[in-house]
């Protein structure tokens, strides 16, 4: 069953369970743009690569220096010279271009990338995002690149799980964990429901629920949905 | 004759490098990693260093080797924590290390800054973040930005792909990364590069870093 309630905006879909990683990538990937540039952080966002259409002429930037940067590379087209901000060997696409870091983040904070999916621990109700120490006293600090690529591009989705292994929320009244940037995430794109959150009126709106209802997730979520 | 050295051996490419010095590292990951000349400054014997580079060693070799050599007193970086970087781990969980994380472009810029003659400048990124306590912030235009100081290096150790004898360097692909900024950045500049050829060889229109700004170079087996 699919309804879509009292809210015009809001889809329901109850006649299946919640998205498997691969189906939430598969959405993201049709909400980007057309021709957008995107950088796709380390962990669950790199799935998004998988479903972008080749027509769609999205064209995917890692900060460690590149712009059109191709699939993994596996077998004889590994070259260790050509990595992902991963590590990972990749592959360059028709077009491609490289440029140092300090030309990379400069494109990335002077706003030029459309698009930024990254994984969070913790999105607050006014976009707040922390997905880079957890705070424990014996953690490491290591930021990399997600402070500025939290404040850099256009449009920061987050793709993560609503809830952690033990039912604690994730999208929450105020980030618990250090920050890594503030009122920066616009949409966030977990398994059970896709949330678009507006910084200037603090509010968070469900666009679609998935094996489970706007009712429940209401009653599961310490932030007010509309 | 060009002021660039073209050096025979890598102890001559890292002579010189004092007590306390601070020592840019290019590379991210193993992609423009001056292993040579990391591995030259184990046997070179400089000690008390602070060491900017993205990473903070992997494994037992490279940085990592310099870390457990205990070379090092302070490392500058954007991610120190990586699934085989325990070298690092277990020094600065002694205490026997100091640790600065900077924001991948912050690491960037300021060395950029450095290498062009900016004193310090206001950016947007870690506003509100535990990286930002203590710094002086500005509002622009109805936005945050905190003010973020060069970062110079005594010595940067870059690997390149090709060099001219004008000092002139080509890079290859994502090994790229920090070299052309760390090598703006520092008062000696050392380039391994794959091969060296004469002037003239590399088409002047492709040359990503012009020969200004590289004191030594050394080729070797990349």
């Amino acid at each position: 069953m699919t309804t879509t309630g009292t809210r015009a905006h809001l889809t329901e879909h109850l006649d299946r369970g919640p998205l498997d990683n691969d189906e939430l990538a598969a959405i993201i990937a049709r909400d980007i743009p057309a021709g957008s540039y995107v950088n796709l952080g380390i962990g669950q966002p790199t799935l998004v690569a998988d479903h972008l259409e080749p027509e769609a002429g999205v064209v995917l930037h890692t900060e460690n220096g590149m712009l059109g940067m191709g699939a993994a590379a596996a077998g004889a087209d590994i070259d260790e010279d050509l990595i992902n901000a991963g590590k990972i060997p990749v592959t360059e696409t028709p077009g491609a271009s490289y440029f140092h870091h300090a030309d990379s983040f400069a494109m990335m904070r002077g706003g030029h990338l459309d698009v930024c999916v990254l994984g969070a621990f913790q999105v607050s109700g006014h976009g707040d995002l922390a997905n880079w120490h957890t705070g424990a006293p014996d953690a490491i600090p290591a930021v990399g690149g997600a402070m500025d690529l939290a404040i850099g591009a256009k449009n920061v989705y987050v793709m993560m799980n609503l809830f952690t292994k033990d039912g604690t929320a994730k999208l929450v009244p105020t980030c618990t964990y250090p920050l890594t940037g503030m009122r920066c995430v616009r949409r966030v794109y977990t398994h059970h429901a896709l949330f678009d959150i507006d910084p200037d009126t603090e509010t968070v709106s469900v666009r679609e629920t998935f094996g489970i209802s706007m009712a429940e997730i209401q009653s599961r979520l310490p932030v007010e949905l509309s | 004759m060009s002021r660039t050295a073209i050096c025979d051996t890598a102890a001559e490419a890292v002579a010189g490098i004092t007590d306390g010095a601070t020592v840019l590292v290019g590379g991210f990951g193993l992609a423009g990693m001056p292993t040579t000349l990391i591995d030259a400054l184990i046997d070179q014997g400089a000690s008390d260093l602070t060491i900017v580079s993205n990473n903070a060693g992997n494994g037992d070799t490279g940085l990592a080797a310099l870390l457990a050599a205990g070379r090092v007193r302070k490392v500058i970086c954007s991610f120190p924590r990586q699934s085989d970087s325990y070298v690092f781990d277990g020094l600065y969980r002694a205490g026997k290390i100091v640790l600065e994380v900077v924001p991948q472009g912050n690491l960037a810029e300021r060395m950029r800054a450095a290498g062009a003659g900016i004193g310090a400048f206001f950016c947007p990124t870690g506003v509100g973040t535990p990286l930002a306590e203590g710094k002086e912030l500005r509002t622009i235009d109805g936005r945050d930005y905190v003010l973020e100081y060069p970062i110079r290096g005594d010595v940067a150790l870059i690997g390149a792909h090709v060099g001219d004898r004008a000092g002139n360097l080509i890079y290859r692909k994502t090994a790229r990364n920090f070299g052309p900024v760390m090598a703006t950045a520092a008062g000696v500049t050392v380039a391994e590069v794959s091969q060296v050829v004469d002037v003239g060889e590399i088409d002047p229109e492709t040359v990503v870093t012009p020969g200004i700004y590289v004191d030594r170079i050394l080729e070797v087996n990349r």
